[in-house]
């Protein structure tokens, strides 16, 4: 009889791992976007810049703990939670803006910039990372690992 | 004749931010459905290759969460045009 993948395997959780990286690389990257942003708009652009930096950090960490906890219980409901939390992700981001757009210290360019800039950059970064660890950080060539040349 | 005028100008003014509000609507939801459809496939395909291959599900499902987050990307741009224009 064969073997019906039904769940993910509750004892690990690669995009758990993903997106903590991830939220690790956004702090190294976070202060450079903040004196790029202070440098061109100032102490208002700095405070728009680090809640653009948050919210990418909440979307990659929401995303990731939706995406695991769902199929942890079945690849079926996987389906249905990417699908409402893609839309759930995207109500925060515009209830966080429209939230905060009419504060004084708003700054929407350098928001919207940061925005795009740190979720693809930070994108990147991890997706060389992974790559560059067999397509899985859990699969990190180690020098004791099965198969690893000894120098 | 001024205060027409005037008046004119301002009913001008809001015709063209009411028409700045709709194209952002419009460019907001319209990079919503590409994403939706990328992430809809990533997922499907995804799912597929790890009932075919379960002792890949750790790297499919790693390459999955890379593959959304990318596509959403475009969302993310449609919904920064979208801050910028409208509202």
């Amino acid at each position: 009889m064969t073997a019906l993948t039904t769940r993910f395997d509750p004892s690990s959780a690669p995009e758990q791992q993903v997106a903590n990286h991830i939220a690790t690389r956004a702090a190294y990257l976070a202060p450079v976007l903040l004196v790029i942003a202070g440098i061109g708009w100032g102490l208002d652009g700095v405070a728009s810049t680090s809640v653009a930096v948050g919210l990418v950090v909440v979307n990659f960490l929401l995303a990731a703990a939706i995406l695991t906890y769902a199929g942890r219980i079945s690849i079926a409901l996987l389906m249905a939670a990417t699908m409402f939390g893609y839309i759930l992700r995207l109500g925060v981001l515009a209830g966080a803006v429209l939230a905060l757009r009419n504060q004084p210290w708003m700054e929407m360019l350098p928001f919207g910039l940061t925005l795009i800039v740190t979720h693809l950059g930070l994108l990147l970064w991890e997706t060389k990372y992974v790559s560059a660890s067999l397509a899985y950080p859990g699969l990190k060539p180690t020098a004791t690992s099965p198969g690893s040349i000894k120098e | 004749m001024l205060s027409v005028l005037a008046q004119e100008a301002v009913s001008g003014a809001d015709t063209i931010a009411a028409y700045g509000a709709l194209g952002a609507g419009f460019a907001y939801g319209l990079a919503a459905i590409g994403p939706g459809i990328g992430i809809g496939y990533i997922v499907g395909k995804s799912v597929e290759a790890m009932a075919r291959q379960p002792e890949a599900a750790g790297m499919v499902r790693t390459t999955m969460f890379l593959g959304i987050a990318f596509t959403e990307a475009l969302a993310l741009i449609g919904f920064v045009v979208f801050i910028l224009l409208g509202i």
